[in-house]
Formats: C-alpha cells, sequence, structure tokens
C-alpha cells in the first residue's frame, strides 16, 4: 500500500469536531509530483460540476484557477533562474536552471475571513475546527463574498451549472469530518504534498521542513502564512518557493472589514453635510 | 556593433569554419518578443465582482431617493409643500424600484429575503438591506399619509394625526435616505479590489453628492425652479469638480490604473466631467434644464464606471501586488 511504514496523519480517523480541535492543511510543493489526485477526489466526493474542458497552454496547468467549480487547484510554475541576460543553457556550477514547481492551491479558511465577514445572510460561517463553510440552502448568490476574499477564492456558480446561482468555495470536507474522516484531497494524496492535521501540529511541522529545505540549499523556501496582516493568518498555509507572487498569491493580503472605519467615517460625515447643506438653502435662500 | 546583417552573417560563417563553434549569445529571450505575465500566468488574484447592470443603476436610482427624502422633509419643515410632495414620490418610486434592482441581481432572486436574516453591521451589504428596507417601510407609507393629507381626505382630527404621521414617516425615511444615499461608497470601499478600497474615503462623498444633485437636479427637470434647489445644484456641481480634480491627483499607480486609464478609466472621467465642470458651467449660463439632464448623466455614467474599474482592477494582477508592496 502506498505510504505503508511512512507515519501519516492523513489516513487516521479523528475526532476533531467533536472535541473542537482547529485543524488545517499544510501544502508543501517539495514533494507534490502534480498527479491532481486532489482536484479529482475533490471533484468526485463534493459532486462539484465540471465547469468546461479547456486548452490553457500554461505548463500542464488547464484548471486555472480557484473558483465556484474548483476547489483544488494544482498549480504548475515552470521557473528560471538566469544567468547575465541568457535563460538558457547551464548554469555552469551543477545546478539546473530551471525549476517545475508544483502546488496544490485551496481555500485558506482565513483566521479573519473576509467572505465570513461580509456575508449579509449569515450563510458563512465558522465550524467547529475553525473552518469557513458556506450552507447553500441560504446564500441568496448576493455576490459580496466574490469581492471581499483577499485571495479571490470564492465565486458565484454562473448558468446552467447544477446549483447555480450560490457561492461556492472548498467546504474542508466538514461532511467527512464530522464523521471522522480526513478530507478528500488529503486522503488521496500518495506524496502527502497536502497534509491533514491539527493546526499546532501542522504550523510546528511546516517551520522544521523550511529549516530542513534551507539546510539543502533551498535558499527561497519560505512559509506563506500571513500572520502579520489582518488576516491573522491562515488555516490552509502552503509551503513556497521563490515569493508569493509568482503563485498568483498576494503578499500581504488584507482582510476588507479593516477598511470600514474609514469609509463610514467619511459616509456620515457625508450624510450629515448633505443634510445641513439642504437645511441651510431653504432656511436662508 | 557597426556592421551590417550580410557582414554579420559572414563573421558568423568564418567562426564556425575555424573554431567548430560559435559563441555568440542569439537571440535574448529575457527581452525577447514574448511579455511575461505578471503573478501566475497573468491570473487575477482576486476575483471581479459578478455584478451586473442593475447594481450601478440601483446605486443611481436608491442615491436620488434617498437624498430626496431629505430635500422633502426639510421642504416640509420650510413651508415648501409643492417641492416636498414631489421629492417625496421620488423617494417613494426609489424605494420601490431599487430592491427590484437588486433582487434581480441576485444569484438567487427567491431567497431575498435572506437578507433580513441577520444584521450584520460588519457587513455593509446587511447594513445595506436593512437601510434600503427602512427607507422604503417610512418612504411608501409617508408618501401615502402625504397626499391624504394633501387632498384632505379625511376630515378634522384624523387628518391633523395624518399630518403628524406623515411627518414622523419622512423624518424617518429622509434619516435612512441620507445613508442609502452613501452607504454604497463603503460597500464598494471595503472590498478586496485596490481600485475601490484605496478610494473608499472618497467613494461616499462622491456617491452621496452625486445623489443630493441628482434628487436636485431631477426636482428642477420636473419643474419647480426655486433659489434653494438652484443653489444646491451649484453647490453639488461644485464639489463634484473638486472630486474630480482630487481623483485625478489622488493616483496609485498601477494599482488603481483602471481608474484613470482606457474605457473604465475614460467612463469614470466622462461622468465626472459631466457632473462637475460642465453641469456648472450650464448652469452659470443659466441653462438649467441643460445643466441637470447633465448632472443625472453625469451621476448614471460614472457608477457604470466605478463598476467597471473594479472589474477591470480585479483582472488585473500587478494591480493587487502594487496595492500591497
Amino acid at each position: 500500500m502506498i505510504g505503508e511504514g511512512v507515519q501519516s496523519t492523513n489516513q487516521r480517523r479523528h475526532n476533531y469536531v467533536q472535541e473542537n480541535v482547529e485543524v488545517g492543511f499544510f501544502t508543501d510543493p517539495t514533494v507534490c509530483i502534480g498527479c491532481k489526485a486532489c482536484e479529482v477526489a475533490c471533484k468526485e466526493w463534493n459532486e462539484v460540476p465540471e465547469d468546461g474542458f479547456t486548452w490553457s497552454g500554461n505548463s500542464y496547468d488547464n484548471t486555472g484557477h480557484l473558483g465556484a467549480s474548483t476547489w483544488r487547484h494544482v498549480l504548475f510554475l515552470e521557473q528560471d533562474q538566469q544567468k547575465g541576460q541568457q535563460i538558457v543553457g547551464s548554469l555552469g556550477d551543477g545546478r539546473d536552471p530551471f525549476r517545475w514547481v508544483f502546488l496544490s492551491d485551496v481555500c485558506k479558511h482565513c483566521e479573519e475571513a473576509g467572505c465570513l465577514e461580509a456575508c449579509p445572510t449569515g450563510s458563512i460561517v465558522r465550524t467547529e475546527v475553525g473552518s469557513v463553510l458556506v450552507q447553500d440552502d441560504v446564500c441568496n448568490g448576493c455576490g459580496y463574498c466574490v469581492v471581499s476574499c483577499p485571495f479571490g477564492v470564492i465565486d458565484r456558480r454562473p448558468e446552467p451549472l447544477p446549483d447555480a446561482g450560490g457561492a461556492f468555495k472548498c467546504t474542508f470536507c466538514y461532511d467527512r469530518q464530522k464523521s471522522g474522516l480526513v478530507p478528500a484531497c488529503a486522503k488521496v494524496c500518495p506524496t502527502e504534498s497536502i497534509v491533514f492535521g491539527r493546526l499546532d501540529d501542522l504550523r510546528a511541522r511546516a517551520s522544521q521542513r523550511v529549516q530542513q529545505l534551507k539546510q539543502n540549499g533551498y535558499d527561497d523556501a519560505q512559509l506563506y502564512d500571513p500572520l502579520e496582516t489582518s488576516v491573522r493568518g491562515i488555516h490552509a498555509f502552503f509551503l513556497l518557493l521563490g515569493g508569493p507572487e509568482a503563485y498568483g498569491l498576494p503578499p500581504k493580503p488584507q482582510v476588507p472589514t479593516i477598511y470600514l472605519k474609514s469609509a463610514w467615517s467619511s459616509a456620515i460625515a457625508t450624510a450629515v453635510a448633505a443634510f445641513i447643506a439642504v437645511l441651510c438653502a431653504f432656511a436662508f435662500l | 556593433m557597426c556592421m551590417t546583417d550580410e557582414q554579420r552573417l559572414d563573421q558568423l560563417r568564418e567562426q564556425a569554419w575555424d573554431k567548430g563553434v560559435v559563441d555568440g549569445r542569439g537571440v535574448d529571450v529575457a527581452g525577447g518578443p514574448i511579455p511575461r505575465k505578471a503573478g501566475y500566468y497573468g491570473k487575477p488574484v482576486v476575483k471581479p465582482p459578478v455584478w451586473t447592470w442593475e447594481i450601478p443603476v440601483y446605486f443611481f436610482v436608491g442615491g436620488l431617493s434617498g437624498m430626496s427624502a431629505v430635500i422633502a422633509v426639510i421642504g416640509l419643515i420650510f413651508q415648501q409643500g409643492d417641492v416636498a410632495r414631489t421629492a417625496m414620490w421620488l423617494a417613494a418610486i426609489g424605494a420601490i424600484l431599487s430592491p427590484i434592482l437588486l433582487i434581480m441581481d441576485l444569484g438567487r432572486p427567491s431567497l431575498f429575503l435572506n437578507m433580513l436574516r441577520v444584521f450584520k453591521y460588519q457587513s455593509p451589504m446587511s447594513v445595506g438591506a436593512w437601510i434600503l428596507f427602512v427607507f422604503g417601510g417610512c418612504a411608501a407609507p409617508g408618501l401615502i399619509a402625504l397626499e391624504l393629507h394633501a387632498h384632505q381626505t379625511f376630515a378634522g382630527g384624523f387628518d391633523q394625526f395624518l399630518q403628524v404621521i406623515a411627518f414622523l414617516l419622512i423624518l424617518g425615511s429622509a434619516f435612512w435616505g441620507m445613508f442609502l444615499a452613501t452607504y454604497t461608497g463603503v460597500l464598494l470601499g471595503a472590498t478586496a479590489i485596490p481600485a475601490w478600497f484605496l478610494h473608499r474615503t472618497l467613494l461616499p462623498i462622491h456617491f452621496g453628492v452625486a445623489s443630493l444633485g441628482s434628487a436636485v437636479a431631477l426636482l428642477e427637470l420636473l419643474g419647480h425652479r426655486i433659489v434653494p434647489l438652484a443653489a444646491l445644484g451649484f453647490l453639488t456641481a461644485g464639489i463634484q469638480t473638486l472630486l474630480w480634480i482630487w481623483l485625478e491627483i489622488d493616483k496609485h499607480g498601477a494599482a488603481d490604473r483602471a481608474l484613470h486609464e482606457k474605457g473604465s478609466g475614460w467612463l469614470i472621467r466622462a461622468g465626472e466631467i459631466l457632473l462637475g465642470p460642465l453641469a456648472l458651467i450650464l448652469g452659470v449660463a443659466n441653462l438649467v434644464p441643460l445643466a441637470a439632464i447633465s448632472f443625472l448623466l453625469g451621476a448614471l455614467i460614472s457608477r457604470f464606471g466605478w463598476a467597471w474599474a473594479g472589474k477591470v482592477c480585479a483582472r488585473d494582477p500587478e494591480a493587487v501586488f502594487a496595492s500591497q508592496r
């Protein structure tokens, strides 16, 4: 059996929902083989509809981006390290000038989630395990979560797909977790590039992995977990080789609620000023 | 290197013959004709809004009706019954049209009542839905009470009671109306889209002043040529001119270039010119109907411009990166 003899947290049953334990995903591109089993497992388990077969021409990635009908997305980065003005040919020091990086992207399940804050119906909730869940039967498809996600994850599903009109994203396989099962993507990942587990364990494991990679010469290995911004950390975090921009990840994501104070101050001041202006116009003219 | 292409080819041939290898660098791919896209194959980092034409039209209609209610209550206080009645009609019609527009834009219109399932102060969409609901609840019965009183439908004590009720309802609609006209700026300003959140202070002012000016312009077009409305027309057009200058100065490079460049940028600019300088010049030239039409057109166009710019900006990964550097 795959992974036999390796200590795995992905195949174990758990009681995290019952015990209110915060869980997470740690996704490590250095062991990802780009098989897309996570994409397939996610679609099959969650019965996410097929949303078109297109040829992107972008490496092996024909999925494109996360969206209403794509909850796991494997990125294929073709990176080159330049020597002078050239980008082809040997570097001369035995290093490979090319780098092909695979990373399985997913909803980040933010500590301060923009979609959850923005949802006017209360359809989006925080679960016992700290994940962010859209209750499909409550969502009326207003689309405000779509513009409130700093990572561009959640989207409204267009016609004529099944359940069109509602907002969809990764559920963190809440249904499976309630039954003590591991999310489908982590369950099928053959190299455990996607690791599911307790959030605190994973954070420790991730920083350990970064250290290990740096010792092995991957100088640009870093953890993507924006703890210092208003998002205050994400529950599905990533190890990256190089900067987040190349992965289409925002370098300093902010939860839009931080803009409320200045925007509302301006709105209230304008409203009051308009009232006074009309009052003066009718009183004195 | 000063040699013709033919000389260069001769040189390469000689070198190849002599050494068996050519050490030239060839085509420089990094500086070559294939542009490198920003981010991950140029894919958007944030999602563009899914909203269609109903939303900018709602910004226009809702704002206009909200500020009409303000004019109505102040008109009542200062014995301008005619203006107050017309303004209240505008407020009530807008209060009915606005939810229709919003429901049309929902992905699942049949679930529109879920908007009133909870109240979330941290969600401008939730706060706005409640403002619109309470505004409509005041404006529509307020107009009915006002008309019943104006037509002297009932006699004596009940008519006096109606007058008081009408005033209270219209006062309520004016209170919520002024927020109906400005919260839409917060709705756009508190999002992850750089072109919007970078201008979260300007947006409520822009939308609020455009709303007040639109209400004034429509009342003038409907024949209410009174000094207070004329003065408010000049004031709003003047402020819009200043806001236009503010927007042209307050540029954030790649982060908000959708507001300044190409189609969306020019649509916003066209809207601002119609709202500000053009309405002002036409007003000074005493061409009141033209000034009013210019302002109304500008108010509608600039709302479409801001909605479009949000979509353009969201599709531009450079905009998101630039806003976070």
